[in-house]
């Protein structure tokens, strides 16, 4: 009998209430779900892409409106971290004044798991129209290597 | 502001754009908005997030205020994982009678549109004096 883990159940269920949670989403809007929405979905902002080539990972994420000077990322092994804040509309436009509000504001923090090691002393970023360009280098070890098949 | 409920047009339309109800909604992007009331008239703020000052379009043709835009992913590469895809963006408003038609501007900036809709003079509103007799 395989030991019973009580820890493993619970991050099991914590696992399936996320992935409920997570259609439920996709439902609503497939396409662009809780994009614009940091502040009642903090986890989930910003929504980025990841594309790699041999020797780069780039990750592009969706923050119009939010200024550039105020991003924040750090990048830790390979996990990557974007923080910053998108402002709402001027503090003096009373709530009555909104005929609508699908725009929401506040602050955010997301941090993202890379699938390889980076050499994380020359990662750049770009800002540009809204989008969020950081192009981060593998590390030396993590790029693909031909190996010569030996016919003998 | 009434979105999507403008009236099919009896005539032709102008210019052969298409009405965003008529649309398929795959083909296209609805950018989220804020729309509020300042004394000066209407502002209405959309995130368009990749799209350039080249290739985004205000229109206003009669009542109907069109905001279109091209948007293009700008990471190279291939892609590994994918939250997003960047179409383009499309939606309509109709306009009421109150808003000044040539005052309207445009500002495009870190990837969110500012529209100001001026409300026209003669609806701006106004205090009456009362008169003591």
């Amino acid at each position: 009998m395989a030991n019973w883990d009580p820890w493993r159940e619970i991050d099991e269920l914590r696992r399936e209430i996320d992935r409920a949670f997570e259609d439920f989403g996709l439902q609503m809007e497939p396409r662009f779900r809780a994009a614009f929405l940091p502040g009642r979905m903090a986890r989930g902002y910003p929504l980025v892409n990841l594309q790699e080539d041999r020797e780069h990972l780039y990750v592009e994420a969706m923050v119009p409106g939010v200024d550039p000077n105020a991003l924040k990322l750090t990048v830790v092994h390979n996990s990557l971290t974007i923080s910053g804040e998108k402002k709402g509309p001027p503090s003096e436009v009373k709530a009555e004044s909104f005929h609508r509000e699908e725009r929401a504001a506040g602050k955010f923090v997301r941090s993202i798991t890379l699938p390889v090691e980076i050499d994380d002393q020359n990662v750049k970023a770009e800002f540009k129209n809204g989008l969020l360009l950081v192009t981060l280098p593998k590390a030396e070890k993590a790029k693909p290597k031909q190996i010569n098949v030996q016919v003998s | 502001m009434a979105e999507k409920t403008a009236p099919i047009a009896t005539e032709p339309q102008r210019g052969g754009r298409s009405r965003e109800i008529t649309r398929a909604r795959e083909r296209h992007l609805r950018p989220p908005v804020d729309i509020y009331e300042t004394s000066e008239g209407l502002v209405l703020v959309a995130d368009l997030p990749g799209v350039t000052k080249e290739t985004l379009r205000v229109d206003v043709d009669g009542d109907l205020l069109t905001i279109s835009g091209k948007a293009g992913h700008i990471a190279p590469g291939d892609a590994i994982y994918r939250e997003y895809e960047l179409a383009n963006f499309y939606r309509q408003f109709e306009l009421g009678d109150e808003v000044d038609r040539d005052k309207i501007t445009a500002e495009l900036k870190q990837g969110v549109l500012t529209l100001k809709l001026p409300k026209a003079e003669r609806v701006k509103p106004k205090q009456i004096e009362v008169k003591v007799g």
